[in-house]
């Protein structure tokens, strides 16, 4: 009846657990009281649960991948602590079954439930600004994106208090992670939340792809466009084109594990060295959308904060979308030691280095950004500084990967651990602090906590040195990734060392939680009334912060790059004083969130084995899709009233500012 | 924030209107379909890597009937060509004709997934099931997604016909049975492949 | 010529400082080894000359042109040139083109399937990863052991590899670099130990809750010590067959060093038989074709043996 699941399944003789589960279930109690106790329930559920509307799905990712970045970055201080203490042959805490799903959540977490959300929010909250558009090309299906996201996140964290994690690494090589030596519902967990996540980040691909393609402002040719939204581009062209390898892949392993099928078996003819070419045809475009919207955010701060025009534009814009093209043809380099052959390790190894030569060049751009401009040392900025000199590094140790010879030692090692931090980290996390500090004053009307920023900047800095330069050692001292305990004493002082940068990296952290805190307690004090704090170039500072609902009153037309830039020098307002019009809006909808509560049924079902729910849930999820098909109510016209009282209700603030 | 609705159908000249929207539907449609392209590449790819990893048991040659598959090839294919009578009719604002010509189509393409069903569960039955060899799990997987697609674009057909039924051909209908002929077409052209790919390469 | 000698004492220097922190990759045993980490020295020098400048340029830039500084130059439409872009994607370019021909020959050259150059004939051993200890078989001197590997210096050594279980990677970082360890496959890899000592050797892709046990002492011994060693192996009771094969297969945590006096013919093709993998059945001829699905032919076909490889 409830096929594999039963009380077992609560982890209650493992007390790290119990206790994460307890002070999570408090927390949570805490904040559905709040809520209640406030009224606003109603307010939540207008204004943000059934909202199309590009800003608020933005905001909705980003505050969900801060929540995923505490439970990713506590499992980071678990492992850190773990190894500390483990050095010198003991147990250490935490034992390896526990400690395995910890190392394989982490990664999990951080990549699919934190970076992405990041990504993806982002590019929600600013692309139609920048292009001058109302929203994106599929309002509708954006929201139904960030739900069935949601699911994948619930998923995961599910799987913290029913069942268990996937005790594979965050890539699940087979045969490991086939019935055979993962029998329990780990890897089930893992398949579903990607899968289904996965479906939100393909369609999103698809929204942004025709979104800036098709609504771009009159006069906004491609290469008038923001260097933002061109990364954006890219990084919809990369979604488009790797997510169906890893629907594909998640399926393949999907059929071995629930119809005993043999795509990745060890016996009857299955391939798993194919899985592993396949996850990685996926894996390697997957971190380029990490890291070029990334590049995109550090190209608008470097041109803001220089109060400068960008360097090298079209140079630039040609780097992106080589780099885009080049990252399909460089996926070996993850396994040069799997026996390919030289020829073929030769060839992947020289496209992956390839790669670094766009990758300078833009780098080389932000500087000349700066050269001959007048630096302002916002903490954006600080943000955009500190990558540079990071980044650079971690690109120079993946260049030096790139090298089979090198790689042959370094494989595996924790080299490679310090290498992948140092570019994910350094390159996409600090891109992602930088844009939060830069557009949240556009998206929500205020301006955060300078000092405490600055703090966070710094204990990021260097909490990263302290936690991840070691690792280059360790992995040269032939320390290989996923130990849970070892006996080399040598390798204690620098765990050590690493622990103590965890540390910083926490007081960082703390820094930004109280940030928000602090801000949004001050945020009359900290209103910006202008829309434009931080005397922007692009189209989105334009309007008000808050933007209105519906963006801009009247598109704006635009002759040149840097648009905003232009106007201001121009001394033009983008705000028309009469003849406004009637402006097409989507209509809010529950139905994003009722198909993916299916979909979560659905998918909870099949990790148990319920099958009678699981046909429920994916039935009950297509029947709410053809009630929404039937739908015939889903837009309206804001009256041109409204549009002039909400334009003057501006107008007045930017008097007073 | 404002509902009131004014008039629906006002065409503002320089706002993205219904028409404007219609043709973003049909373009976006398309895009997804060329990601359903990669997914298909990569069960092929897949199939490539595995046909031959029969593990003791059958191979191509040996479970392959061209005459069989020829029938449900001729099935598929005509079904596509009745589907574009119907977008013909579409064109002409004939709703009895489209509703008829995509009957039609249900038809065939209920015939198809029949025959595929059929042959599966023969296969089956012979003890050559999916979780026999790597390569009847490629088989298996590539010609059952196809199936699979095909399966719900008839579940698609169906709502359609009736909202087409219902509501007349309006433009959001004209939009969603645009984006059912991309899909329907494209499934054909991922047929011929699998058609050539496994059956025709597999017995020569 | 000066230059010459810089770097030659620079790369001196660094080797020295970076071995004497008990760094094993800058402190290699074997020939491969010392390739692959002067390979890492120089593909690290080629990167510095373009990453140092670029430190240097982000502190410099951002100091001299900060918005206080209001002796510094500001050009604010000043957004391209022709030099600058063709020295940014220039010379990168030509580091990676150094860099890519160094990669073409090292990767040649390195290449684990290579046998390494040597008028001492090689010794082979075949690897078994299995859960969670690995198993040394000596085919020509028909002896076995468990967790522990011994190899005479300066000695070629030819290691084929398998694995009766999850992925793994066979890895002794002193000797030299990694293979991965394959159910079905059979993976090769060659080393050459040059100073007697004894070094860890570790599995290095996560297969499970043993994988951090899973290390073996590689021991590198002179003539004498290395006959001595093979002798006392062959002094042993226990033998390696099918059955006590099964039993060591089994999954175990931390499995003490053991040693076989006397092992199966076959017993490593048997193993790697056991899985599908690279061995598959020929592709019927068009001739075959008119058979229909009812045959039994089929199940009657005799299994392809693994060869040696």
């Amino acid at each position: 009846m409830f096929g594999k699941l039963s009380w077992d399944a609560v982890p209650l003789h493992e007390p790290i657990v119990m206790y994460t589960l307890a002070i999570v279930g408090l927390m949570g109690f805490a904040l559905v009281g709040t809520v209640t106790w406030k009224r606003k329930w109603g307010y939540l559920w207008r204004e943000w649960f059934t909202s199309v509307d590009h800003k608020k799905i933005g905001c909705m990712y980003i505050i969900v991948a801060l929540v995923m970045l505490l439970r990713g970055f506590s499992d980071a201080i678990m492992m850190r602590t773990q190894q500390a203490m483990a050095s010198s042959g003991g147990p250490g805490y935490l034992p390896p079954e526990h400690y395995d799903q910890i190392f394989t959540a982490h990664g999990v977490i951080m990549i699919f439930f934190m970076a992405m959300p990041f990504v993806v929010g982002l590019m929600n909250i600013v692309v139609p600004l920048q292009i001058g558009a109302r929203d994106v090309a599929y309002p509708f299906l954006n929201a139904l994106s960030f739900w069935l996201f949601v699911v994948g996140a619930a998923l995961v964290n599910i799987s913290l208090g029913v069942g268990e994690f996937a005790r594979t690494g965050w890539v699940a090589y087979p045969p490991l992670s086939e019935l055979g030596y993962s029998p329990g519902v780990g890897v089930d967990y893992y398949i579903w939340s990607l899968q289904i996540s996965g479906i939100g980040t393909l369609l999103t691909g698809v929204n942004f792809f025709v979104t800036i393609l098709k609504m771009r402002t009159e006069g906004m040719t491609l290469f008038k466009m923001p260097v933002f939204t061109w990364n954006a581009l890219c990084t919809s062209v990369l979604i488009l084109a790797a997510f169906p390898i890893l629907t594909a892949t998640l399926l393949m392993l999907t059929l071995d594990r629930y119809l005993g099928m043999h795509f990745f078996t060890n016996e009857a003819g299955g391939n798993p060295m194919m899985y592993v070419n396949l996850i990685w045809a996926w894996g390697h475009p997957e971190v380029y959308i990490l890291i070029l919207p990334a590049f995109g955010i550090f190209s608008e701060i470097a041109a803001t904060f220089s109060s400068k025009r960008l360097f090298g534009y079209v140079s630039l814009v040609w780097a992106t979308i080589s780099i885009t093209i080049l990252s399909f043809i460089v996926w070996l380099h993850h396994f040069f030691t799997m026996g390919a052959g030289a020829n073929v390790n030769a060839f992947f190894g020289i496209m992956t280095m390839i790669i670094a030569v766009p990758t300078g060049v833009k780098i080389f751009t932000w500087l000349f950004t700066m050269y001959r401009g007048r630096v302002r040392f916002e903490t954006p900025m600080l943000w955009t500084l500190g990558f540079i000199v990071t980044f650079s590094i971690g690109g120079m140790t993946g260049v030096l990967l790139a090298v089979p010879g090198a790689d042959f030692l370094l494989h595996n090692s924790l080299f490679l651990i310090a290498h992948f931090h140092n570019v994910i980290i350094g390159g996409a996390v600090f891109g992602y602090m930088a844009g939060l500090t830069y557009w949240f004053p556009k998206a929500f009307g205020f301006r955060l906590n300078d000092r405490l920023g600055r703090i966070a900047f710094w204990c990021w800095l260097i909490g990263f040195y302290f936690a991840f330069m070691p690792s280059y050692v360790l992995g040269f001292m032939g320390m290989t990734r996923r130990l849970n305990h070892f006996d080399n004493p040598a390798w204690q002082p620098w765990l050590l060392l690493e622990l103590v940068g965890v540390g910083i990296i926490l007081c960082g952290v703390s820094a930004q939680a109280l940030q928000l805190y602090v801000s949004i307690r001050n945020r009359a004090k900290y209103r910006d009334l202008t829309g434009d704090p931080w005397d922007g170039r692009t189209l989105e500072w334009a309007t008000a912060s808050p933007p209105p609902f519906y963006n801009f009153a009247e598109q704006p037309k635009v002759n040149d790059l840097d648009a905003y830039w232009g106007m201001k020098e121009r001394g033009v307002s983008t705000l028309s004083h009469t003849d406004y019009r009637a402006i097409h809006m989507p209509r809010n909808t529950s139905a994003g969130l009722v198909i993916s509560i299916f979909a979560l049924i659905c998918s909870f079902a099949l990790v148990w084995h319920i099958w009678w729910l699981a046909i429920f849930g994916l039935v009950a999820s297509v029947v709410a899709m053809v009630v929404r098909s039937y739908d015939e109510d889903i837009d309206y016209f804001v009256p041109a009233q409204e549009v002039a009282r909400i334009e003057k209700a501006r107008l007045k603030d930017l008097a007073e500012a | 924030m404002s509902n009131i609705v004014l008039e629906k159908d006002i065409a503002h000249s320089h706002e993205q209107g219904h028409e404007d929207a219609g043709s973003m539907r049909v373009f976006g449609f398309w895009i997804y379909l060329m990601t359903d392209c990669i997914l298909f590449a990569t069960l092929f790819a897949g199939y490539a890597v595995l046909r031959d990893s029969v593990a003791g048991g059958p191979s191509t040659v040996d479970i392959f009937e061209l005459p069989y598959v020829l029938a449900e090839t001729a099935l598929l294919l005509l079904s596509s060509i009745t589907y574009g009578y119907a977008m013909l009719a579409m064109n002409r604002n004939d709703k009895a004709h489209v509703l008829r010509w995509l009957a039609v189509t249900f038809v065939l393409g209920c015939g198809f997934i029949a025959m595929e069903i059929n042959e599966f569960h023969h296969l089956i039955a012979q003890g050559y099931g999916p979780d026999r060899s790597g390569f009847l799990t490629a088989f298996f997987t590539l010609v059952g997604t196809h199936g699979a697609h095909v399966l719900s674009g008839l579940v698609w057909m169906a709502i359609l016909m009736a909202q087409v039924s219902s509501r007349g051909l309006t433009n959001t209908n004209t939009t969603r049975l645009s984006c059912l002929s991309l899909f329907w077409h494209f499934l054909d052209v991922v047929w011929i492949c699998v058609f050539t790919v496994v059956y025709l390469l597999g017995v020569v | 010529m000066k230059r010459i000698i810089g770097y030659g004492l620079t790369y001196l220097a660094t080797s020295v400082v970076l071995a004497g922190c008990n760094l094993i990759v800058f402190n290699p045993k074997g020939q491969v080894a010392k390739d692959e980490r002067d390979l890492i020295i120089l593909a690290t020098g080629l990167m510095l000359l373009v990453v140092i400048p670029v430190i240097v340029m982000t502190f410099l830039f951002a100091w001299r042109y900060r918005a206080t500084n209001k002796k510094a130059r500001y050009s604010p439409r000043w957004a391209s040139s022709h030099k600058i872009e063709a020295v940014v994607w220039g010379v990168p370019f030509l580091i990676i083109c150094v860099l890519g021909w160094v990669t073409w020959e090292t990767t040649h050259a390195l290449d684990p399937y290579r046998p390494l150059d040597s008028d001492v004939p090689p010794v082979n051993v075949q690897v078994v990863a299995t859960d969670w200890k690995w198993l040394f078989i000596y085919p020509d001197l028909g002896i076995a052991s468990v967790n522990e590997l011994a190899l005479p210096v300066n000695t070629p050594v030819s290691f084929t590899v398998t694995s009766d279980a999850a992925m793994t990677s066979f890895f002794i970082p002193a000797l030299g670099g990694q293979i991965y360890a394959m159910a079905g496959m059979q993976t090769k890899l060659h080393l050459i130990a040059n100073e007697a000592g004894q070094y860890r050797g570790i599995a290095a892709n996560y297969n499970g809750h043993g994988f951090s046990d899973m290390h073996f002492s590689t021991l590198a011994l002179n003539g004498a010590d290395y006959d001595a060693w093979v002798n006392k192996v062959r002094n042993t009771p226990q033998k390696l067959d099918q059955n006590s094969y099964a039993e060591l297969a089994k999954p175990s945590v931390a499995h003490p060093i053991t040693y076989y006096s006397k092992v199966q013919e076959r017993l490593f093709l048997n193993i790697v038989d056991k899985y599908e993998g690279m061995n598959k059945a020929p592709r019927p001829t068009g001739s075959q074709v008119q058979r229909n699905s009812d045959d039994k032919r089929v199940d009657q076909q005799p299994s392809l043996l693994a060869e040696e490889r």
